[in-house]
Formats: C-alpha cells, structure tokens, sequence
C-alpha cells in the first residue's frame, strides 16, 4: 500500500484499493449496458451506477457494524430470511403459481438471494461457537446439515436449482474451511456423482431439457439450446480485441437474448474481445485474493470462515455465469456481479462485500498480526 | 494434499492453533481450485474467440445479413426473326411480409376487399401466414391490373406489413399456338427442390421449365439470381440496406420457327384436333409445329385452376398432348409416293401399267381400291391414289423391300430435337412381326402396309420430314434451333432418276386432276406437290358414322415450290374422314400464308368467324361456360405438379 502519499490512518479507514477496483467493474459493466442499450444510459447503464453508488455507501455503513455484532445477528438473520423463503412459498401457493420475491410495497426482496449469505454466516457463526475439539464428531455436522438443506429444499420448491446450489456450495465451503474430515468430502463427492442420475430425474422438465441441450446446444440451435448458441457466437465473432465498442451485431439485433442480464459477458466480449475478457477475469481474481487475504488475515475463527465462505458465494456467481455464456453449463440463471444489469444480485454482492470489509477492518483495529 | 485417516483411538486434541493450519490449508485449496476455474475460463474464451474466431464471425454475419435472392428474369425464346415466342411482362404483385403485419385478420379483410379476393385465395393466405414467419415475403395475389394494384398503394399507411412489389412473369404472347412446343413454367414442386436444394426455388415469383424446351433448356433460361442483402434485427426487423446485385436475365434461344406461320397453322387447324408442321427444305429447320387443340401455357404460369384442369384432362380431343410428335397415325395413302420409290429401287419400271377393275385378289380376300381406275401407271396410280397398282406391285417385291425405304425417308425413325419426347411408331418387317407377335410375315400384312394401312405407324413430323426429303432427294434433319451449325445434307441412297415419277404423281394429285385438287394453290407461278391420305381408324370398313371417334384420319404431306422445293410439311387431322377434306386445305392455307399473307388471313377471318371466334375466345367462352355450370371446385381433383408429363397417345 502506498502509505508514503495517504496516511496510514486513512489508508486503513478507507479501503481505496477495494473501492477503485469495483468501481472499475461497475464503470466497465455500465459501458457494456450502456452498448447493450443501443447507445444509451438508459434504462440499464445509468441505473447500474446509481445502483452501485448507494449499494456501496451501504456496504461502506456495514463495514462499520463491529464483527461480534455479526455474530449475534447471524442465525436471527437466516431465521428472518428462512421465514421469508416460507413466506414467498405461501404466497405461491396461495396464488396458485411460482413466486420468488416478496412485495414488501417499497421493494420486491427475494429471500433466496440474501439467504446465501445468511447461511454462510449462520455456519460460521456454528463452527466459530464449536469447541474446536468437536469438529471431528457428528455434532459438528448435523446443524450445519440442517442449516444448509431446509433453505436448499425451500429454493429447490420455487424452483431454483442455481440458487439451490449456489446456498449448498456456500454451506459446504464454510464447512469445508471449518475442517470437517476430509474424508467426508471426498466420500460426498462420489456419492454425488453416483447420485446424479437420481437427482437428473427429480429435476422439473425444463430444467432436464436445459442439461441435455447444454450438453449439445446445436441439437437445438433455435429452441433452447439458442441461448448458448448465440452466445458463443458472440464471443467467438469478438477475436481477440472485439469489434470495438458499440460495434456488437448480436447484441444490438436482438439475437443475444438477455444481453444486460445474464449473457451481459457475451455482449461484453462481442465488442471487447479476449482481452476485456481477461481484464475482467484479472479485476474478479483481485478481488477475490483480496477476500481470501482478508479471511487469513483476521484473528477471529468467525471471521475467518464469513470472510472464506462469502469470498466463495461472489466466486460461485461469477464462476458459473461465465461458464454458462461459454457453454461450460447449463443455463441457469445467474448474473454476473458488477456487470449485469439487476439490483437483487448487485444487494447480495454488496452486503457480502460489505461484510468482508467489516471483519478487514476489525483485523486491522485490532492490529491484525497479518497486516 | 494429504488425507487425514482417522484414528479414534488416539485422536489428537484440536487446538485454536491447529484450527487456524488447517484453514490456511483449506484456503489454499479453495482458492487454488477457484484459480484453477478461473485459468480453465481464460483457456475457453481464447479458444472460442481465437481458434474458432473465423467460424464464429461468419455464423455472427449470417445472424446479422438477410440474404433475399431476386429471381433472374427468364430468358426469352424467339422464333427466327427474334419475335418473342416466350417472354417476360411485368407483373403487379401484393405481398405480406408477417412481421410487420398488425391486426391481421383486419388487414386481410381490406385486402380482400381491395383486391377482389374470392375465399379460396382468403383461405391460401391464412393458410400461408400460419405457416410462415419472419421477413419472408407471402404473395397475397399476382397479376393484378393497375387498378387493384393502385388501390391497395393509395391504402398503404392502413395496411401495415403489405408490400405492393412489381416482378417478372412468363409470358406468351401467341398463347396456345405455341404451347406444346414451348411447354411451360411453373411454381418448383417439392421433388425439384429436394432434388437441388437451390434456395432459390422458394422464393415467390421463381419458375421452373415444366415441359418441352422451357424444360430442356431451363438451366439456359433460368439465369443468375440477384441479391438484396440487409441488415435485420432478430425477429426480421429491417434496420438497413446493405448493398443489391442485380439479378443476370437467362439467355435468350432461337428458334427456327417463324412465329407468326406457327400462329396461322394453329389457328387454321381450328377446333380440328390434329397437327400441323413446315419444314425448310434447305435446312431442315422446324417452321412451324403445332398440335391441336392446345392449352394457354400462361393458365400453367401461376398453378392451374381446379376446373381449367378437368376442362382440359375430360376433352376428347387431348389438349394436352402434342400430337405431332407424340401423335402415332396409320399414314395411309401419304406413303404411296415413298413405295413408288422402293418399288423402283426393286426394278419396277414406273411406266409399267396395272389393270385396276376396284380392287386386289390375295387369296380368299378381297383387297378394295377406292374406284375402278382401269389401266394405270405408277404416276397416275399416285394421282388417282390407287390401291390396286400398289396392292399388285407391293406384293411383287414384298414388304421386307419397302421398310428400308420407308426408314431411310423418315417413317419409325426418333429425330435429335429438344423438347418433347417423340413417339417414333413402327415400320413393320418380316423380322419385326416375329419379334413382337411370333408370327411369320403374310402377303395381306403387305399389301396393307403398302398402302399405309396395318402394322404402319408414324407420328406427323415424320410425315413431314418425309415429303422434305422426297422433295429434296436429300436426308434432311429436322431442327429447332437456329444458331444449330448447317450443312448442306447429304443425298439419299438413292437413285435421283427414282424420284420423278413420285414427285410427277404427287404433282398430278394437286395440280390435275388428283384427290388434292381442290387444294391447288391460288398463287400465280407456284404450285404444291401433295398426297393425300385417308386413314381407318378401326376394322377395314370405312368409318364416316356419326360417331366422331371411329372416323377416318384425314392426312397430306405437301412440298412447293413443286420445281424448286423450299417448304414441306404434312397435316393430320385426327378424324378428320379424308386428307383431301380435311388437311389438304389446311396444308394449302399454311402454304398461301407464306407466299400471301393477306389471301391466308382473309380465308382464316371467315373459318374463325363460322366456328365461332378466335382460339382464345372459343377457349375462354368454353371455361367460363364449364364455370357456370359447376356450382363448386370442392369435387374437382387437384391437378397433378406436372400434367403433361405423361401425355396418353389416342
């Protein structure tokens, strides 16, 4: 850090390196939403910033919040969203149909977006109470089971099978860094894989037809293997330095479906190319050593699983969203963090962030040994 | 990466320390399979947008560029003087493009109305547009008169997604005249697609040859397409226009025929069914080769209607079939010149006489002649057409001596010419009855074949290229193009001396006092050498009932001038019950049309006016009557993609 030009104090106060990054993603991601619209800040590109100023004014107000604070907000906080899951289901039940958000009348939250963070923290907050003796036994196990498969079920009802994963892979990365045997993993893992077939069949209709047309999209190049198609088209038409910016044909025809949400990298890369692909997997590397710097770093067994376990949530995001506009997985519905166009997602980001920065700052008040 | 094996029984106490290593390590293998995810994300984009960059970009240019072919414009086929026989007119058109269609059902209401749409074209169109999707262009209706089609130009701004295009058809000028030997176009069928894969067979407008020469040569007429090329968005939105080649009309053909002789001779055949063709003597080129009755070949342009088609299949006279190259006759008489000459060939010297007393003796049979013609030579024989001197004389040197002849000036033999298909008959022999009935040769096939009659069988332009060739003394070959190279043809095999008596008879039958004499040219310093022909249908006994069917053919082949021949042909006139009634006049006209015009057409003005009309408008007034006495087209089969393919022989 340059401590010489800012002093240290601000320097700690304020997490420029962080915030400068982001704010480069957010700039980048308004560009492309700002193609995407045909030349135009709205309705994505403007919205995009004015999203990202106040989300990170948020996240800034919840570094402030100490991290014993969250610590006790953890499990009310994934009860409260646990009854708001209940709640959407009701809700859909009673409409007759499938409902993920709830209209609180000023807002439309969905719940199963801040439940991946909620299950993070209430697992680190499990495994930070766990005399470290215990987390070899089958106590160390069962509550964080139940932790993470009540909300899985809930989401897997509405159906959704990207957050579903998305909440289970949260869950087990923050078991996994708590140092439950390995064993357990590795015999899960198999299991899994034995247990895919099963899990294929229980899967609704058109999320079995997305598999099997992301297998071979061109088995259905107009249907729903179109998304992938086009796609790859687009990054594919884009070389190596893109067809320069406002200059993309698949977004701006229409044959990018969904090119300011979840294939925004697609629209990115038609008019970037390889290389804005590279710069933006550079900007979420950084961010993501800064995450897992920040979990080294702080004393705290609490602080160290949050910090690991929401590092992975935003990875898992990003990871699968990319590998979906490359035609890596199946289409599932996730957006890119800091480019797509959407305010639930960019809110689960921010708070996650928020978080990290909140245990960064305790590490660095409490002098972090690791500074 | 090291397993921890568990060891319950001495399980070593997890320290705060120990906790913290083994996140450290944990951390390290997370955050070393997130980087592992993120090189394997680095490593497939590059692929994608680098190796596979050159594929990529084009299925991205193929997404952005809508590609819509203009259909080439037809090439013309001329007649020898380059008058259009084929050509192309410009048509007014409606389209509906669906993507831009608002309100539909509302839109095709007013179309209907504008454009005077009866319900099966509503009907077609709804079908259509169910079907269809996207830019491509659905035709509402074609050929409109300016009328309609200012009237749906003028309501533009109230019709939302039609498109009021001008295009090329196909057109003929002389209409059925030329039908059957031009043949037609039509609309590709799904077998001619399936067989190219040319996308150019599916867009509207776009024809294919169908039959005869604008079958043969469509690859010739078809031409190259142009482009319009275009930037659209993804449900077919037009944003732009990029750039237009414009479409490369097909080659032009040349025909020898002489269009508007082609026009009299089908028209002079009237509602006779027959055929009619003229050859140039020198060239052998085709002048003139029509068959009646005939069908609009513009009615086929745009798919024939229901009713048009049974009009045309349920007619006795088969209009559908070009009956002068796919027509078979008994020649009758028409062949006594061609004997004359094998009969010479086999030494019968033509002043030799015969005793005719009305008739042959073979046998127990009794073979007839037409009348008593007492003593007579091989010229008179010709002129008076008896059938007792050839009787005699065919049964002196036997049939098997004539078909070489018969071969050798035309008869059963199948010409090199594009179009149609011939039908090439038969020229029976000893070795053919053998072959086809297994039965020996008897004098009786003889004598009738000898006269035409029996096992014989010959298609018009046969009989055509024979009176050329006797004419002439030269193998003639008929031909239809004109740029074709020509040479000189060369002498028949046989001696020139043989040919006078023949041609003497054949001068005898029009010029004195033969069957063809009412049919002398009224020509100052030109005279026609002809024969007559009367061919029986059925039997042996002479048909003249009632019964149209089992009437006599009326056949004459014809040459002129007689002493400097330069045209030859032959007419047929299918039940027309004698040559010298029914086709000697025709031949006479057509001859009359090329050396006097005017005298030829004022004679046609009054046939037309007494059968009531041009071709045309017979042909109109008989639809529009068949029209008004068929309540519904719901019985009426569909016609088949390509009706005259397999064209039945009477």
């Amino acid at each position: 850090m340059s401590r010489t030009i800012i002093p240290a104090t601000i320097a700690n106060a304020f997490p420029w390196k962080l915030t400068a990054l982001l704010t480069a993603m957010v700039c980048f991601g308004s560009l492309v939403l700002y193609s995407a619209a045909g030349g135009s800040a709205s309705p994505w590109a403007a919205a995009h910033v004015i999203r990202f100023c106040i989300f990170l004014v948020m996240a800034f107000v919840l570094s402030y919040i100490p991290i014993a604070w969250w610590r006790m907000l953890a499990l009310p906080f994934f009860g409260a969203v646990l009854l708001g899951l209940l709640g959407v289901e009701m809700l859909g039940a009673i409409s007759g149909g499938s409902q993920r958000w709830l209209n609180l009348g000023f807002i439309r939250l969905q719940p199963s977006e801040f439940m991946k963070p909620a299950v993070v923290l209430a697992l680190a907050h499990f495994y930070g109470m766990l005399p470290p003796g215990h987390v070899r036994t089958w106590s160390a196990l069962w509550p964080a089971g139940v932790v993470v498969a009540l909300p899985m079920a809930l989401v897997m009802l509405q159906p959704d099978l990207g957050t579903a994963i998305a909440i289970a892979v949260g869950g087990v990365t923050v078991g996994f860094l708590a140092g439950l045997p390995m064993r357990l993993f590795v015999g899960a893992g198999v299991t899994g894989a034995a247990a895919v077939p099963i899990l294929f069949s229980m899967l609704h209709g058109y999320q079995q037809r997305r598999i099997l047309i992301f297998m071979d999209p061109e088995s259905d190049p107009l249907g729903a293997g179109y998304h992938i198609s086009q796609s790859k088209i687009a990054i594919g038409s884009g070389g190596i330095f893109g067809k320069g910016f406002l200059n993309g044909t698949q977004s701006h025809l229409d044959y990018l479906p969904e090119g300011h949400t979840d294939f925004v990298f697609a629209t990115m890369a038609e008019e970037w190319g390889l290389m804005g692909g590279l710069a933006l997997l550079f900007a979420f590397a950084l961010l993501f050593r800064w995450g897992w710097r920040v979990a080294d770093r702080t004393p705290s067994r609490f602080g160290r699983l949050a910090a690991g376990g929401l590092t992975m949530t935003i990875f898992f995001y990003v990871a699968i969203n990319l590998m979906m506009v490359m035609g890596l997985a199946p289409v599932v519905g996730i957006p890119l963090p800091f480019i797509s166009h959407g305010g639930s997602s960019m809110l689960t980001v921010m708070l996650c962030i928020g978080i990290i920065m909140s245990i960064d700052r305790a590490t660095k008040r409490g002098g972090g040994a690791f500074a | 990466m090291k397993f921890r094996k568990p060891r319950p029984s001495n399980e070593p106490l997890m320290t705060e320390g120990m906790q913290r290593l083994v996140f450290s390590r944990r951390a390290m293998i997370v955050g070393g399979m997130q980087a592992a995810v993120g090189v394997a994300l680095a490593t497939r984009m590059a692929y994608i947008s680098v190796v596979d960059n050159q594929r990529y970009r084009l299925l991205a240019e193929s997404n952005r560029v809508n590609l819509t072919l203009i259909p080439p414009r037809r090439g013309w086929i001329v007649d020898r003087y380059g008058k259009a026989l084929a050509d192309n007119r410009v048509a007014l058109r409606v389209d509906i493009i669906p993507d831009r269609l608002r309100n539909r059902s509302a839109v095709v209401a007013r179309l209907s109305g504008l454009l005077n749409l009866d319900a099966e074209a509503v009907d077609r169109v709804n079908r259509d547009l169910d079907a269809g999707n996207g830019a491509q262009p659905i035709e509402v209706a074609s050929n409109l008169d300016e009328a309609r089609f200012a009237a749906v130009s003028v309501n533009l701004p109230d019709l939302p997604g039609i498109v009021p295009a001008r295009g090329f058809v196909r057109n003929y000028p002389t209409g059925p005249s030329i039908a059957h030997l031009i043949g037609y176009v039509g609309g590709a069928s799904a077998e001619e697609y399936a067989a190219r894969r040319d996308p150019l067979m599916l867009t509207p407008g776009f024809k294919v040859g169908k039959d005869g020469l604008e079958k043969d040569f469509d690859e010739a007429l078809r031409g190259r397409p142009g482009a319009r090329r275009a930037e659209v968005t993804a449900r077919g939105r037009l944003v732009r226009e990029l750039e237009t080649q414009s479409d490369r009309p097909g080659q032009a053909i040349q025909l020898t025929i002489d269009a508007d002789l082609q026009d009299f001779a089908a028209r002079r055949l009237g509602v006779e069914s027959g055929a009619a063709i003229v050859l140039d003597c020198i060239t052998g080129g085709i002048l003139s080769l029509c068959s009646m009755p005939a069908f609009d070949p513009n009615s086929f342009t745009d798919g024939i209607g229901r009713l048009e088609w049974q009009m045309l299949n349920d007619d006795d006279h088969i209009p559908l079939l070009n009956k002068a190259m796919r027509g078979l006759y008994p020649p009758g008489s028409t062949v006594k010149p061609m004997v004359a000459l094998a009969l010479q060939a086999q030494g019968v010297d033509p002043e030799e006489t015969v005793y005719c007393t009305g008739g042959y003796r073979l046998g127990g049979r009794f073979f007839h002649c037409l009348g008593h013609h007492g003593t007579i030579n091989m010229r008179h024989a010709i002129e008076k057409s008896c059938n007792t001197y050839f009787y005699t004389m065919g049964h002196r040197v036997g049939y098997d001596a004539i078909a070489p002849i018969a071969r050798m000036m035309g008869l059963g033999q199948e010409f090199d010419l594009p179009g149609t298909s011939q039908r090439y008959g038969t020229v029976p022999d000893s070795a053919w009855k053998r072959r086809r009935y297994g039965q020996d040769w008897s004098g009786a096939d003889s004598l009738n074949a000898t006269i035409g009659q029996g096992y014989l069988s010959v298609s018009p332009l046969q009989l055509a290229v024979m009176a050329a060739r006797l004419a002439t003394g030269r193998n003639i070959q008929p031909k239809l193009l004109l740029n074709q190279a020509t040479s000189s043809a060369p002498p028949l095999a046989i001696d020139p001396a043989f040919f006078n008596a023949a041609r003497d008879g054949m001068n005898l039958v029009v010029n004195a006092n033969g069957s063809g004499r009412a049919s002398k040219l009224a020509i100052p310093n030109v005279q026609m050498n002809g024969k007559t022909g009367t061919a029986q249908v059925r039997g042996l006994q002479h048909g003249n009932s009632s019964s149209w069917r089992s009437r006599d053919h009326g056949l004459f082949v014809f040459y002129a001038p007689f002493d400097e021949p330069r045209y030859a042909g032959a007419v047929v006139i299918e039940h027309g019950m004698g040559g010298a009634r029914a086709a000697a006049p025709v031949a006479k006209d057509i001859v009359t049309f090329l050396y006097d015009r005017e005298l030829a057409l004022a004679s046609l003005a009054s046939l037309e006016a007494g059968w009531g009309g041009t071709m045309r408008e017979r042909l109109e007034r008989r639809y529009s009557a068949l029209r008004a006495q068929t309540s519904g087209v719901a019985n009426i089969p569909a016609p088949p993609a390509n009706p005259t393919a397999n064209g039945v022989a009477p």
